[in-house]
């Protein structure tokens, strides 16, 4: 704000000393002894660790293997979200009487933190697949709801009215008019799910479950092996960025197709 | 319309309670092993109210955790919203922080917690910091947001009038980025509550999550209501408090720019 926006090379300047010194920071820490390797090893330890990690296993599997498991509960916990978030939605979109319903329900339920229903989700669904579901359901079927709902409500009038002109029934009125022009607001909600579904999955995994990679992070810090706990988190971290730019790119070929179409 | 709303909304909520009853204690379709009825619900509330559970009563688990929120929410908040200014306010900042955020923003909160347990125990100093690290990105991202979405000509005026620099910050920038510092202050105490119920579901030895942690090991269904019903109650209550002080803090700046 005071100056003009930086040019290119001045912002890779920048941004080149922020990783720098972090960097540095982290490697001058560990390498002058001031923090005992166990709590924190070097950079490069922990990359090698990353690497051995890709082909030995830890905690009864590879970390590609622990990724595979994660990402499947993963996946069934948002699609399970979406596939009752999303119609859900357009429906107390569309029927008032289901908004009144719903709403206080759903009111009561939104501060309870997804991660509090842990013990119940363990003890309805065990702690292999179902229960992990479960809490990745919690944490990814707030945001479907209420974008579905948010962009079905704000359907422009005008559209509402005509269709009911001539006399559109109520399925085709959801699936026709509401359904396309709530669709950049759900996938908006879409986006959010996901990351909130990935957070709700590792600490699920923390917590209850016998594979995985937050599974494999609780058993390394066990077993204090700082550089397995970290390399747990980088993994993380990728495919956690990668979901998103993955989605990102969903919603901006939607937003072609949709604008070479009308 | 408004009488409507609340009167469908009673009966919904009574019918709730009524299903719940029937299905628990009238016909026994659920049962006590998977969830508790209104009754058994009693006796856990009246238990851990008169002789405490999981070594504590309800008031001291509850205190434990809400004094482990707040500590990490003002850590989050005093360190975030100054970084988020600054980053706002100077692009060199920006450019500087912005690829660390990059690196660090897509490892959930969550994934910290055996981390912070290695680092600092199981004790409350590793639980105030991964709750920092939760609250600390919404608090950083919307102050900057906010300081951006300030209208040049503004701060341009104001400049010319040869406002210095810490009058600019307290009654141009600090002002105008308000709205959206509040926004970010709601979703950090969100992130605060969720980390904190996972943090000592993962290990504590006093607190609601160790209640819920202590009531599933026991398969106390019972309890494990009772604890989150007081985790929803706290998390309603905290952010009933900052939508007030949200409400005091942008009508006292109306009244100022007035």
């Amino acid at each position: 704000m005071t100056q003009a926006p930086l040019s290119l090379s001045q912002r890779l300047g920048w941004g080149l000393l922020g990783v720098t010194l972090l960097l540095g920071l982290w490697t001058l820490l560990t390498a002058t002894g001031f923090v005992p390797r166990q709590f924190l090893p070097s950079p490069l330890e922990v990359a090698t660790r990353f690497t051995t990690l890709l082909t030995s296993p830890f905690a009864g599997a590879t970390l590609p293997v622990h990724l595979a498991s994660s990402f499947q509960r993963y996946a069934y916990g948002v699609i399970l979200a979406a596939a009752v978030g999303i119609p859900l939605g357009l429906l107390m979109g569309w029927f008032r009487l289901l908004d009144d319903i719903v709403t206080p329900i759903f009111d009561a339920l939104r501060f309870i933190a997804p991660i509090a229903w842990v013990p119940f989700a363990a003890l309805w669904f065990g702690t292999g697949m179902g229960g992990p579901v479960m809490i990745i359901f919690a944490g990814a079927f707030p945001p479907c709801l209420i974008n579905a709902y948010r962009g079905a409500r704000f359907v422009e009038p005008r559209l509402i009215e005509a269709a009911r002109m001539l006399g559109t029934g109520h399925i085709r009125m959801i699936l026709e008019i509401l359904l396309p022009a709530a669709v950049p607001s759900i996938i908006a909600g879409l986006r959010v799910s996901a990351g909130l579904g990935w957070q709700s999955l590792v600490g699920a995994e923390l917590i209850v479950a016998a594979a995985g990679v937050g599974f494999m992070m609780v058993q390394a810090q066990g077993s204090v092996q700082t550089a397995t706990v970290m390399s747990g988190m980088i993994a993380i971290g990728v495919v956690g960025m990668a979901i998103d730019v993955a989605l990102r790119q969903g919603e901006s070929w939607l937003r072609r197709r949709r604008g070479l179409e009308s | 319309m408004v009488g409507r709303r609340a009167g469908i909304g009673l009966t919904t909520v009574a019918s709730v309670g009524v299903t719940w009853w029937l299905l628990t204690s009238v016909t026994g379709i659920v049962g006590s092993a998977r969830f508790p009825s209104p009754a058994e619900f009693g006796v856990s509330l009246n238990q851990i109210l008169t002789r405490g559970y999981a070594g504590a009563g309800l008031a001291q688990h509850a205190v434990h955790s809400l004094k482990l929120v707040v500590m990490g929410f003002a850590v989050a908040v005093v360190t975030g919203i100054p970084l988020g200014l600054w980053m706002g306010w100077d692009r060199r900042v920006e450019a500087c922080v912005n690829p660390i955020f990059l690196v660090i923003r897509p490892i959930p909160p969550l994934a910290w917690i055996p981390l912070a347990i290695l680092w600092l125990g199981l004790g409350d100093a590793a639980k105030i910091m991964v709750i920092w690290f939760a609250a600390f990105v919404p608090s950083v991202i919307n102050a900057f947001a906010g300081v951006r979405n300030i209208d040049r000509p503004v701060i341009e005026a104001a400049r010319m009038l040869g406002t210095p620099r810490w009058r600019m910050v307290r009654e141009i920038i600090a002002p105008a980025a308000a709205p959206m510092i509040f926004t970010g202050l709601r979703l950090s105490l969100q992130a605060s509550w969720t980390t904190l119920v996972a943090a000592e579901l993962v290990g504590a030895l006093v607190g609601l999550g160790f209640i819920l942690n202590m009531a599933q090991q026991d398969i106390y269904p019972g309890m494990i209501l009772v604890g989150m019903v007081a985790v929803g109650i706290l998390g309603w209550a905290t952010t009933w408090l900052l939508g007030q002080a949200e409400r005091r803090a942008l009508a006292w700046n109306v009244a100022a720019r007035d």
